[in-house]
């Protein structure tokens, strides 16, 4: 099959249904709405269901109902919307099931606007819900990455059984470039025997749950769910990295702002300043080995967010104090000026602001 | 000897883990016999709740989906959109049905979900120890309503069996009570409806079911089986709001 042009929340849709997902429940939010309308479009006809809930904390508890009962399921939204299904991710989480959830996120706090942020990072990856849980991010920066993210989302939280997010922004999901819908890797993906299915009499009942009255079940099912986050550190952990070793500068940046950084980086190479560049594709995990090689020698890191500053918080773990850290960012929807960026590496090379 | 009573396969054999008195037992066996007449308990997924019930996971003997407070009419739309041909029902509080989760319970009505509600309604917040419930009575009091329930800072208690009656994709709907032998076969006939409604594709059935909070309301056993009949009844009327043609 070869290329097509699609738009980016469609292809989204697209890629899910190839991935085999067959149900999504959702509620309208700008700018992720072409998705669910596609896939009100489509999912009916490969015998699949989408439906409107009345609000994103039913949506997510749909999306957690078909998980527990076996489904390959998936729910978007965008900022506010995503505020409102932390709770129901946590319970996702907890008992260990399978779902992707898309997120093309807008500028907030509160309603914010409609454009183009990355001012999610922390509840993508902290956990907007309660407790200690983690889940997988994907970062994609292209339309092609997009689609081959999601495909592989749907078999990582199957594998794991742990949600999986894919954030876009507004860009993301806004824009058209060609897509390939490719096959994802082969994954060791085991039967869902725990899904309540109905026992058909043949078996004991399936309970779906994650309430641990007892503490010491409760730590030792919190322990349980690190060990699986460390295995997933050591296998799903990626990203983009380039000239890190030998570079004046190492600037880090993910999804959208990862292509400005990279038309600023060509201009500072044309007047012979060696820029490194560290793109996140998983925000959790966090690819921190990426940082080991970065050189002593370097001047400085430049990290550009469409955020006040969010991602710069596992920079600076990531390189633990060896090299300065500094920041650029744009919010409210404004997309960094390659130009600026340009300005601020500048600077790092020449040795200011380096306290 | 003739066996004449013995435990319903429609149950696990987990001791309840109910105070002395209260009604959840009575309603637990009510739905797990139903669930086993109907035969239906290889093809039943159940919705367990937050409150006195959250542990409903471990006492029906069929797969069981524990969700958030509030949220199990949603959990069940998503169970049964993947699986229409099983048997699905959500077993609520009053807290969790009435408050925190009205919207899902009020859409899944709407929609004509066809699963099955259970709605307790004791008229207080019991798991948490007390507080006052939206169906908590005028003057009854509570942790959070020391003085009794005022209807000018609080409203008046909530008619769930009505507010749902008025609903188009509710099919059936029926409040019963659990005080005496005679309203305990009441409450599982219209239980037994309730399925069959959802086994008959004919939508959305719920079963609002007057029961006691000996611990809250700080009486005995007996005392509040009569309390609820002198109390409770008066303000929220037994019968039939909605049953579909052929299944009366």
């Amino acid at each position: 099959m070869g290329k097509i042009l699609m738009k980016g929340n469609e292809a989204i849709g697209a890629a899910a249904i190839k991935a085999g997902c067959k149900y999504f429940f959702g509620y309208p939010i700008t700018p992720q709405n072409e998705l669910p309308e596609y896939m009100s479009r489509e999912l009916p006809k490969v015998d699949g269901v989408f439906l409107q809930a009345e609000s994103e904390v039913a949506a997510i508890n749909m999306v957690y109902g078909a998980a527990g009962s076996g489904a390959r399921v998936m729910t978007s939204s965008s900022s506010p919307g995503i505020a409102l299904k932390q709770e129901g991710i946590s319970y996702i989480a907890g008992a260990e099931l399978p779902c992707v959830i898309v997120n093309i996120v807008r500028g907030g706090p509160g309603l914010g606007g409609i454009q183009p942020a990355q001012s999610d990072y922390y509840q993508a990856t902290r956990g907007g819900g309660n407790g200690d849980y983690r889940h997988v991010v994907y970062a994609p920066s292209t339309l092609q990455e997009t689609v081959d993210l999601v495909m592989e989302a749907f078999d990582v939280a199957d594998q794991y059984r742990i949600p999986v997010m894919v954030i876009g922004d507004g860009m993301i999901g806004q824009m058209m470039e060609p897509v390939e819908f490719k096959e994802p890797k082969q994954r060791d993906i085991k039967p869902k025997d725990w899904a309540t299915d109905g026992t058909k009499g043949e078996r004991d009942p399936n309970i779906i749950n994650s309430l641990f009255i007892d503490p010491q079940e409760l730590e030792d099912h919190v322990f349980k769910l690190e060990k699986k986050h460390e295995i997933i550190k050591q296998n799903e952990t990626r990203y983009e990295a380039y000239n890190v070793e030998d570079a004046d500068v190492v600037a880090v940046a993910y999804g959208t702002t990862s292509r400005v950084v990279k038309n600023a980086i060509a201009k500072c190479e044309e007047e012979g300043i060696k820029v490194g560049l560290i793109r996140p594709i998983t925000l959790w995990p966090f690819p921190d080995e990426a940082f080991e090689k970065i050189s002593d020698k370097t001047k400085g890191i430049l990290t550009v967010e469409m955020s006040t500053g969010q991602m710069i918080d596992d920079v600076k773990i990531a390189i633990n104090g060896r090299v300065p850290v500094h920041f650029h960012g744009r919010t409210g929807g404004m997309v960094p000026n390659p130009n600026d960026i340009v300005e601020e590496i500048k600077k790092i090379a020449g040795g200011e602001n380096n306290g | 000897m003739a066996k004449v009573f013995e435990r319903t396969n429609g149950l696990t054999t987990k001791p309840f883990h109910y105070c002395p008195g209260c009604t959840h037992g009575i309603i637990h066996r009510i739905v797990g016999e139903v669930l086993e007449e109907l035969g239906v308990l290889g093809k039943a997924i159940g919705v367990a709740p937050v409150g006195c019930s959250v542990f409903a996971y471990d006492y029906f003997n069929c797969d069981m989906h524990e969700a958030a407070h509030g949220r199990a009419p949603a959990v069940a739309t998503g169970i049964k959109r993947v699986h229409p041909d099983s048997v699905v029902f959500t077993y609520q509080g009053d807290g969790d049905l009435a408050s925190i989760g009205t919207a899902e319970i009020v859409h899944a009505a709407h929609r004509g979900e066809k699963i099955t509600t259970i709605f307790v309604n004791n008229a207080i917040y019991g798991m948490t120890g007390g507080q006052m419930a939206p169906t908590t009575l005028i003057g009854q009091k509570a942790t959070t309503a020391p003085y009794g329930r005022d209807e000018d800072h609080a409203g008046k208690p909530l008619k769930v069996a009505e507010m749902l009656s008025t609903i188009d994709g509710a099919k059936f709907v029926e409040r019963v009570s659990v005080h005496n032998p005679a309203n305990i076969r009441k409450a599982k006939k219209a239980i037994k409806k309730a399925f069959e409604v959802q086994l008959s594709g004919e939508g959305f059935g719920i079963v609002e079911v007057l029961s006691t909070c000996p611990t809250n309301w700080g009486k005995t056993p007996t005392e509040s089986l009569k309390w609820l009949e002198e109390n409770m009844i008066p303000y929220y009327p037994l019968g039939n709001f909605r049953t579909p043609e052929e299944v009366e």
